[in-house]
């Protein structure tokens, strides 16, 4: 069980246990989406005073930053504490791709070094991939009503058109960026 | 006790994420080429799961086990415009940066924290679509 456990988890293994987090934040009454917690970020640091969007009642939403938290030190355990390997096994052709488009360390780390490496902070290049990307993704997520886990995995769970829809959308997206962006971004 | 059950369900959730490699950038390029079965056999076991039990759920109008109030799984509003163009903006950002919310604070935890600039600049798209929404097709 450990050793399975300390190994990378398989997608029969990892997909029932993103369903288990909904069952339980559906079972204690509330919903899974974390782009929200964005927008409640923006409200408790004044966006309100502002724009309209952001006036509510942000504590109310507490929880969710708390599952958020939840979710740094759930990281920071499964990296120290629950791998003996953090390397991610893409697929070979994945590996010469991304070789061929510098990114050395394709097939031996979790993340590129290029993009995640301290080194990233004063590299012009890196910063603005990461700012670009990150702008994308929150803008995107609250202009959509939701993300990955909102939409792909709540919604689409409920059988909702519109989540179909937006899940289309973020194909669209990011086949459109990954095949004829990224090549030349990286 | 509510903080502590919200503070628990989020540790799972980041284990979770980072064991399923669903937080690493490699994966999500990998899935953009449509190279591995990995993230598809993610997503949708989770969804067939997830159908499972929202179904179930809501047949037996279940309760919340924290104040016994009953379980709403509220419908998405209708239309499809902010679903598309939105779903296109997220999906730009997506493929980029390798990150979507919830991952995002795994890596954080992780110890990769060139992360905090995607979540900062997430921050503030979600604050520049808050000042555009009134202009924006829905």
């Amino acid at each position: 069980m450990i050793e399975f456990l300390l190994q990378p988890w398989p997608w029969y293994f990892s997909g029932p246990m993103i369903a288990f987090v909904l069952f339980l934040l559906l079972w204690t009454g509330k919903t899974f989406g974390m782009s929200s917690n964005l927008r409640t970020l923006c409200a408790a640091l004044g966006a309100g005073k502002k724009v309209s969007f952001f006036q509510f009642d942000w504590k109310a939403q507490r929880w969710n930053l708390v599952v958020a938290l939840g979710a740094v030190v759930g990281g920071y355990i499964a990296a120290n504490f629950l791998s003996v390997s953090t390397a991610v096994a893409i697929s070979e052709s994945i590996i010469a791709q991304l070789n061929s488009m510098g990114i050395q360390d394709a097939g031996q780390a979790y993340m590129p070094a290029s993009l995640f490496s301290l080194e990233a902070f004063s590299t012009p290049k890196s910063l603005l991939i990461l700012s670009l990307g990150g702008f994308f993704v929150g803008f995107g997520a609250r202009y959509a009503g939701g993300c990955t886990s909102g939409h792909a995995i709540s919604g689409l769970s409920n059988f909702q058109l519109p989540s179909l829809i937006a899940v289309i959308g973020f194909f669209i997206g990011g086949l459109f960026v990954n095949h004829f962006l990224l090549p030349y971004l990286l | 006790m509510r903080t502590i059950v919200y503070f628990a369900i989020g540790i799972l959730f980041g284990i979770t994420m980072f064991k399923s490699e669903a937080a690493s950038w490699f994966r999500i390029y990998e899935m953009f080429q449509f190279k591995a079965f990995h993230m598809y056999g993610i997503i949708g076991s989770a969804l067939f799961c997830g159908a499972i039990i929202t179904y179930l759920l809501k047949k037996f109008k279940a309760k919340s086990i924290l104040d016994g109030s009953e379980i709403v799984i509220a419908d998405k509003a209708s239309g499809w415009k902010r679903y598309l163009f939105g779903g296109m903006f997220f999906g730009f950002g997506w493929a980029i940066s390798g990150a979507c919310p919830g991952p995002m604070f795994t890596t954080l935890g992780a110890g990769f924290y060139p992360i905090l600039v995607v979540i900062a600049t997430a921050t503030l798209g979600t604050f520049c679509y808050g000042l555009l929404q009134k202009h924006l097709p829905h």
